[in-house]
């Protein structure tokens, strides 16, 4: 009976322990995968938001995992189960309007841009990837551009190459290294990057146009222009380093500065890890160039804040997307982050060299949506996507790729 | 059963013993040593081609950030294995008692229908338990976990007990009958005093397999209500991972559990090979 | 056994009802729910797939029919046949390891409880440590491929878990194939082991299924396409790097069941089969391994259960995205929380729950069985 009254007296012990539970002044919760190296920048908007709204206690919920794969399955089980996050990052077009907006789970922010005027301060091409259905779904904080190019210049004045300008020029070049003596002159890293990869090849085969035309559905993955995308991508990754599924994106840059590469494809945010981390000094240490048969393109990827249906902070919610979509707030995260923001009066002196570089890009060219960074395709197309380059990986055969890709989208109803 | 004598000397082995079991052993300790070594470094030290060498110093902070990052995460692991471990235990030991002293027609069916439970894969019934701790309000709440480890091990504690109480002979609870006891008081004076060496394996056990549960734990969890073994997985699933928060983290989380196989293990052993837990 | 009078029967039936209806709900109900999911299109179109009250559609088989023939799940039919791969050297490489070390931790040598508890200590951990801390030894550049360097040999280059070789390489097609062939072995097998017993009906059935199967095999089944081309699957090489963090984890687990049963085995019949000449390697093949059958059955299962459902270990490892680590269980995680396509991770959770059922219910059924009549 003792022992008995024991395990009760435990229970108690422990119900009373965990039932103490914070109850703040107001709150506001924040979700996002930016830990680690992006940490610094989502926590200077936080420390601003903090001392504008200093009742306001920040809750900054992160869950660390490339390009947020592990973030969207952990917010999905979030919003399932009625406990959606004030505020949560996703990236700015279909990832968030396929899946999100379509379940009617977002609140339209039409209203708050037509009140702030926002409409004017961002690029038309990027407001259309934003809206849909005459709503407007998130606040883009930042822009990315998926089709760039890194080398050194140094390395490939050694060499005697310069940066090629189309995939065809890239494959001689790649040749000539190779002959050379450097073994892969092109450095890849684990699965996503493949896609990256992969997104800028088709840019470069198809053109902005064609490229738009596969997520309208208005071009099948299984035409013959597609194909070519495929059989293309095949030839280049011939070029690419064995043991690319064990590198994070990092660690193939890291390859690259080293000089066991000459190029690698990464969005831009490569420069901030050169800059940042890498102690480099852009155009004097590394160089870009537009992926090869891109010029004049800006494929870009925004991560971008919403507030979902229901969020049980909504005023602090509205006042963090008024901070996120301010001069100001963009001008304070950008920086540390390494992008650039989507905002055209942002002040260009707080940029670095490459930044700037960008900005000139972004407010001339014509603008695309990454696929594999979540602007052109819902997320039921992109997880799958996987599985076709994992098909295309495992038998380099083009046509059972590109059938494939084909099915998911019509299984999905891409451009409907 | 014990009929063998230990006639063997000790001594007298057959060559291959000790080096077989040796290289065992350097088999089981290589990723204790590596954790550790890899733990104390300096996350600059850290890289592949050193992996093997000894730190230049010993870094203690990768385990003073691993514990800063994962206290309350330790808090919630605690709360769920221990009140769910109670629960459970109690209720297997109830049960036991009724299937292996108070079976009526069909008790066998019974016990056969809560068994099954324990083997079913989690995610054959993961998204209509999603969809009912989330209708009755306990999504993001560490009793919605504590709920279902507990009814997730009604068939293993049941079984445990069951088999334990099985040894009781059944003149004892007779001769309390006699004495003019009922049901609830045959429980109180007889079997639950007796329980005890099962009640040892059955919260080791338990204990165990609820503190390294992982798949409840990452799709009925919120931030606050994490447990340890997701954040752990969180912590090496980042991007440029350095390596001695995580290596740090798993032996933080690694210690409860160990720790109670270290100082109990010998009653789960002996448990064990008394053919409690062979499933 | 005591038996209960009637009021009493009652009460232990009301003891037992919380925990019957919990069960009934969670377990049974679930699952219902579950094969009903599994039946409907929830998930195709995204608009219904996380709306607030999804409106289903039945389609019956449909997405059982995709995954196993449809073009674009190829990745389940990989994960299949990984996960019968898996199975059976997780389970070959634990009963053999397991059975060595506790035949040699029975003769008692000096330090046995020292080397029990080492052996048995990582199954004290959960997966998700196992899996971070091989996940680290198993870079391709560094840990295990690095120790040869410390004996002055060259370093391994093994890709592990990032390795994208695959051997044993078969078409998807020809795995009807297979199957009827290996039934028409176990009828044929039967039907030998029924002549011998002197159960003329019986083995005459077995013998006719063996012999249908065979010539099915042999003939229609060849021609029987199952796919519009030919997809090969086989036996990824980085699983390799999961087999030996599974098995060092529960590889102690399966020395302390045989050390249970060799602590059953008398003495007396070892001492006598010395006297008569046996050699020690004699001994333990024909007396020891026999009498530790049903442990090893016993083993086979459990063991056998964990690695068809296996996801927190190669989720700590190589995490969701590694094509070629891909098992079942996590198939479903990421089909249902990030494709957001609730009724194929459904069905795929049911095919899961079959393959486990067909192991577990006959097994439990004899359990049982055999308590009845002791």
């Amino acid at each position: 009976m003792k022992r008995f009254m024991a395990v009760v007296l435990v229970l108690v012990c422990v119900f009373l322990f965990a039932a103490q539970s914070a109850s703040a002044q107001g709150k506001l919760e924040i979700f996002s995968w930016w830990a680690g190296d992006e940490g610094p920048a989502l926590q200077a908007l936080i420390d601003r938001y903090s001392t504008l709204y200093p009742t306001i206690g920040v809750v900054n919920s992160t869950v660390t995992g490339g390009s947020g794969v592990n973030a969207r399955a952990v917010l999905k089980t979030r919003m399932l189960g009625g406990d959606p996050p004030d505020s949560f990052q996703v990236h700015a077009g279909q990832e968030l309007i396929g899946t999100w907006v379509v379940a009617k789970r977002m609140e339209d922010l039409a209203p708050l841009f037509k009140s702030e005027g926002w409409t004017a301060k961002f690029p038309a091409g990027l407001v259309a990837l934003l809206s849909s259905k005459g709503g407007i779904w998130s606040v883009p904080v930042n822009i990315h551009r998926s089709n760039v190019l890194w080398y050194l210049p140094a390395k490939l004045k050694e060499w005697g190459v310069t940066a090629p300008k189309t995939w065809d020029e890239f494959l001689s070049t790649c040749a000539a290294l190779r002959a050379k003596g450097l073994q892969s002159p092109l450095v890849v890293g684990e699965s996503w990057t493949y896609q990256h990869l992969w997104e800028s090849v088709a840019l470069g085969v198809l053109g902005p146009d064609d490229w738009s035309a596969l997520w309208s559905g208005k071009l099948k993955f299984n035409d013959p222009k597609a194909v070519k995308v495929w059989e293309t991508f095949g030839k280049v990754l011939s070029y690419a380093n064995a043991d690319a599924s064990g590198l994070s994106w990092q660690q193939a840059t890291d390859r690259l500065v080293k000089g066991d590469a000459a190029f690698n494809i990464m969005g831009d945010w490569a420069a901030g890890y050169m800059v940042t981390t890498l102690k480099l000094k852009p155009n004097a240490d590394f160089g870009w160039a537009a992926s090869p048969g891109t010029a004049g393109v800006f494929m870009m990827l925004s991560d971008s804040f919403g507030i979902p249906l229901g969020v049980k902070n909504h005023d602090a919610a509205v006042k963090w997307i008024k901070l996120l979509a301010s001069k100001e707030g963009q001008d304070i995260f950008n920086p540390l982050k390494g992008s650039i923001a989507a905002r055209l009066d942002s002040d260009m002196t707080k940029y670095n060299a490459y930044s700037q570089s960008a900005a000139k890009d972004w407010q001339s060219g014509k603008i695309v949506g990454s696929l594999v960074h979540g602007a052109v395709a819902p997320e039921s197309f992109n997880s799958q996507f996987g599985t076709v380059m994992d098909i295309f990986l495992n038998g380099m055969n083009a046509k059972a790729a590109a059938n494939a890709a084909q099915a998911i989208a019509d299984q999905v109803g891409l451009g409907k | 059963m014990r009929g063998r004598t230990r006639g063997r000397a000790r001594a007298s082995q057959p060559w291959p013993t000790y080096p077989v079991l040796a290289a065992a052993t350097c088999f089981f300790l290589l990723p204790v040593y590596m954790m550790l070594v890899t733990a104390l470094k300096q996350p600059i030290d850290i890289n592949l081609d050193t992996a093997w060498s000894l730190p230049a110093s010993l870094n203690w902070s990768s385990f003073s950030q691993a514990l800063a990052a994962f206290l309350p995460k330790l808090r919630n692991s605690f709360v769920l294995a221990i009140s769910a471990t109670a629960i459970s235990a109690l209720l297997g030991s109830l049960n036991g008692y009724v299937l292996s002293k108070w079976a009526f027609p069909g008790s066998r069916a019974l016990f056969a229908f809560m068994l099954f439970g324990m083997f079913i894969p989690y995610q054959a019934i993961l998204i209509p338990l999603f969809g009912f701790i989330k209708a009755i309000g306990l999504y993001g709440s560490i009793w919605g976990l504590v709920l279902v480890h507990v009814v997730y091990g009604l068939p293993i504690t049941t079984l445990i007990f069951r088999n334990y109480y099985a040894e009781i002979p059944d003149s004892l609870v007779e001769s309390t009958q006699i004495d003019g006891a009922g049901f609830f008081g045959i429980y109180r004076w007889v079997v639950f005093p007796l329980s005890m060496p099962a009640f040892v394996v059955v919260v080791i056990w338990q204990f165990t397999q609820i503190w390294n549960e992982f798949l409840f734990a990452v799709s009925l969890s919120n931030p606050g209500s994490q447990p340890i073994t997701v954040a752990l997985a969180q912590l090496s699933g980042g991007e440029a991972v350095k390596w001695n928060l995580p290596m740090a983290g798993a032996l933080l989380a690694a210690l409860p559990t160990l720790l109670v196989y270290v100082l109990f293990g010998k009653y789960f052993i002996r448990g064990l090979l008394a053919g409690s837990v062979k499933g | 056994m005591k038996r209960a009078t009637w009021k009493s029967g009652i009460g232990g039936f009301l003891v037992l009802l919380p925990s019957l209806a919990l069960l009934a709900v969670f377990v049974y109900w679930f699952i219902a729910k579950t094969v009903y999911s599994s039946l409907t299109d929830w998930g195709r179109d995204p608009a219904q797939a996380l709306a607030l009250k999804p409106v289903l559609r039945f389609i019956g088989l449909d997405n059982y029919r995709e995954l196993f023939t449809g073009l674009i799940d190829g990745r389940f039919r990989q994960d299949m046949v990984s996960t019968l791969f898996f199975t059976f050297f997780f389970i070959l490489g634990c009963l053999s390891l397991g059975l060595v070390l506790a035949i040699l931790v029975d003769r008692k040598p000096r330090g046995e409880g020292l080397f029990r508890s080492i052996f048995l200590f990582p199954f004290s951990l959960s997966f998700v440590v196992t899996g971070t801390i091989w996940r680290w030894l198993l870079q391709p550049k560094g840990g295990i491929n690095r120790l040869p360097t410390l004996v002055g040999l060259p370093p391994g280059d093994f890709a592990w878990l990032t390795s994208r070789q695959q051997v044993w390489r078969f078409d998807w097609s020809l795995l009807p194939l297979f199957f009827a062939l290996l039934l028409a072995l176990l009828f044929a097998f039967l039907a030998l082991s029924a002549l011998r017993a002197g159960r003329r009906r019986g083995a005459g059935i077995a013998a006719v299924s063996a012999l249908l199967l065979g010539l099915w095999a042999l003939g229609p089944g060849r021609s029987l396409k199952l796919l519009d081309f030919p997809e090969l699957h086989g036996f990824n090489l980085a699983f390799i790097g999961i087999l030996v963090a599974a098995i060092w984890q529960m590889a102690g687990y399966t020395m302390a069941l045989y050390l249970a049963g060799l602590r059953g085995i008398p003495e007396e019949l070892r001492e006598a089969a010395l006297v008569d000449g046996a050699t020690e390697w004699q001994i333990h093949t024909r007396i020891i391994l026999p009498l530790l059958a049903p442990v090893t059955l016993s083993a086979m299962i459990i063991l056998g259960h964990i690695s068809l459902k296996i996801f927190d270990l190669v989720f700590a490892m190589a995490g969701p995205d590694n094509g070629s680590t891909d098992v079942p269980a996590l198939l479903m995680f990421i089909t249902t929380f990030r494709g957001n396509q609730f009724a194929k991770g459904a069905a795929i959770g049911v095919i899961l729950l079959v393959l486990v059922a067909v192991i577990i219910l006959p097994y439990l059924r004899s359990q049982l069985r055999r308590e009845e009549l002791s």
